[in-house]
């Protein structure tokens, strides 16, 4: 210690009866005001002029403490000390005390005060994180320019693109929610029989319904169980999986046990298929009481993960992209392909009307022609006799035209068949038929 | 990933773009200003790198480092394109090349900054954003982290020595190196 000398002038780079100044980096962290300004870069440290404007003039900068004979000036930190201090100087989250010290102690040591100057201007490079969203259909259109640059030796299937596309959708949602969000409560609604039900759980709910429900694909390709050894016996359907998961994991899985696991799934499910080519589509999946081809099961998650995600959003408050065009399309052709047999299943249940005749396998039959409107939408033509029977625009004995949108809502369960807005022409009991099979294709 | 991208998987190419597109946006935002321009990077950079993966070096750095710094060339290229054709059509009152050169010198350091800041150490990053965000002084931010005065000092100190770093890079050369003699 050199005692006063320290608060010397001579010797300071400033040059003889200057001392150099570096000015406080900021207003003190103590005033909170708005954010002031990233200082000025000061390069030069011979500057003696007067001191730059410090962007706030609210807090006025701490000037180094001379020593004044009246009240003799406690000994200042050793060195060591005063050099961890400058990345809380620079940052100005020192005590005005240690703020003067700091810079008393700048015009008198050369390393730190190069160092300062560094860790200052290495503020000003602080930038808040941007909160743009990514557009979510970027993707799509980043993968089709590299695939058309580079067409893929190892392609995705087509029918695994929209489960693909979701998939990383939902991904990006969760990313963007913070760690309460995810205890947000959701309700999960869908039609069963004549009526609509519903169910709550929460944002990691949903992710760890979406995965174990996966996990019947996975398996069906030699994946892990995402349950491990806690699957039930037989082949559990899609509820008793749910439930199965959500009773072994606690009222509330967490994000972390939810959000990575169901994420890896979906990646090595897509890596799964593209390897195994295109004939793997046949494979038969089983879903408890049905089964269905593996290419239709992707569509079926596809359609899963974008329903189940609006769920999300709508419960955190934050928009959501309907699939794009052609791959909603897709989705509203598997409900239409999967319409026959739910009809004939509600009509052994004696919730639809009896067959008017019966067809021959492979036959044309009475058909409602279903029109959808709108992004992702075309003509289907359903057959009402029997799933067997050919759909045939010459048979049509009803027309039902609605939006793609309110088509999706009511496979999804979200809209009841008499609500759905849709326009109607025909025999009546044909479109109620078609309308409550539609809702009827909905389940947790 | 490396070697499923030059296998040509295309499975490889969407979760890279998951792993990595919010990187190249922002990067390239903070580089351009622009969305637009930024969604087109964006495309420009997957693009580049699923036609050359095999210009990734691992003796080099990271993946992540890599995917930053060819978006940084390009977005830097862009900007300069951009630059030069505005000055053009300003005509004699466009600004002095020096003064374009400190421009984009200046975007490509904050965008060089931003990426030190997403890959330090979390509890550096931590420490940073409370101290210079939040406005807590280095007391109250070892409080929140739960550590000691000296520890708290010690992240600040180090989190703004890393960041510093974003100034020892020399500007950018006018052609990117990831041309490689064809446009991207």
């Amino acid at each position: 210690m050199n005692g006063p000398d320290e608060f010397d002038d001579r010797g300071a780079p400033g040059g003889p009866g200057e001392r150099p100044r570096i000015p406080s980096p900021r207003a003190a962290a103590e005033d909170h005001g708005p954010l002031p300004d990233p200082p000025p870069p000061t390069s030069d440290l011979e500057d003696g002029g007067p001191e730059p404007a410090s962007g706030h003039s609210a807090a006025p900068a701490v000037r180094p403490v001379p020593a004044s004979p009246a009240a003799p000036a406690p000994p200042p930190p050793p060195h060591k000390v005063l050099k961890s201090l400058l990345g809380a100087w620079a940052l100005a989250a020192c005590s005005p005390e240690e703020t003067a010290a700091v810079e008393a102690h700048l015009t008198d040591c050369a390393s730190c005060a190069d160092e300062a100057l560094r860790l200052r201007d290495a503020v000003g490079l602080l930038h808040p994180a941007d909160s743009l969203d990514l557009d979510p259909l970027l993707r799509s259109r980043v993968l089709e320019n590299c695939l058309v640059r580079r067409p893929a030796r190892i392609p995705v299937p087509e029918w695994a693109t929209p489960y693909d596309a979701e998939a990383a959708k939902l991904d990006a949602l969760l990313r963007d929610m913070g760690e309460a969000e995810w205890r947000a409560p959701v309700r999960l609604r869908w039609f069963q029989g004549e009526r609509p039900v519903e169910r709550e759980t929460t944002v990691a709910g949903v992710i760890g319904h979406l995965m174990t429900v996966d996990g019947m694909v996975a398996t069906a390709l030699g994946l892990p169980d995402p349950l491990g050894g806690d699957v039930p016996p037989g082949t559990p359907g899609p509820t008793t999986r749910t439930e199965t998961y959500w009773r072994t994991a606690g009222e509330e899985p967490s994000p972390l046990a939810t959000h990575g696991p169901w994420r890896d799934q979906s990646h090595a499910l897509i890596r799964t298929v593209s390897f195994a080519g295109g004939s793997v589509g046949e494979l038969s999946v089983p879903y408890g009481g049905f089964r269905l081809p593996l290419c239709d099961s992707f569509l079926d998650r596809a359609f899963e993960c974008w329903v189940h995600a609006g769920d999300i959003a709508d419960a955190v408050d934050y928009p959501y992209e309907p699939p794009a065009a052609a791959h909603l399309h897709q989705l509203v052709d598997l409900a239409a392909r999967l319409l026959p047999v739910a009809l004939a299943d509600r009509r052994r249940a004696g919730l639809a009307s009896p067959a008017r005749r019966l067809v021959e396998a492979g036959a044309p039959g009475r058909t409602l022609h279903l029109e959808v409107e709108g992004s992702g939408g075309g003509h289907w033509y359903i057959a009402l006799d029997s799933p067997a029977a050919l759909g045939s625009p010459e048979r049509t004995v009803a027309h039902i035209a609605l939006d793609s949108a309110e088509f999706c809502q009511l496979a999804a369960g979200h809209v009841s068949p008499e609500e759905a807005a849709a326009g109607q022409n025909g025999e009546r009991d044909a479109i109620r038929d078609v309308l409550f099979a539609t809702a009827s294709l909905s389940r947790l | 990933m490396q070697q499923r991208l030059a296998r040509g998987e295309a499975a490889a190419l969407g979760e890279l773009y998951d792993r990595f597109a919010s990187l190249v946006h922002s990067l390239a935002h903070r580089v351009l200003d622009d969305e637009d321009a930024a969604d087109r990077t964006t495309r420009e950079v997957f693009g580049y790198i699923w036609e050359h993966p095999d210009s990734y070096d691992p003796k080099q750095g990271s993946l992540r480092s890599w995917v930053a710094a060819v978006t940084r060339h390009q977005a830097v290229r862009r900007l300069r394109q951009t630059e030069a054709a505005s000055a053009r059509d300003c005509g004699p009152g466009a600004p002095e090349p020096a003064e374009l050169e400190q421009k984009i010198h200046e975007a490509s350091t904050a965008a060089r900054a931003d990426y030190i800041v997403t890959s330090m150490p979390a509890p550096l990053r931590d420490a940073l954003e409370l101290a210079y965000f939040q406005r807590r002084d280095y007391r109250q931010t070892a409080a929140e982290l739960g550590v000691t005065e000296d520890e708290a000092r010690r992240r600040l100190r180090l989190g703004l020595q890393l960041l510093s770093t974003a100034h020892n890079h020399p500007a950018l050369p006018p052609s990117a190196p990831t041309a490689r003699g064809r446009s991207l």
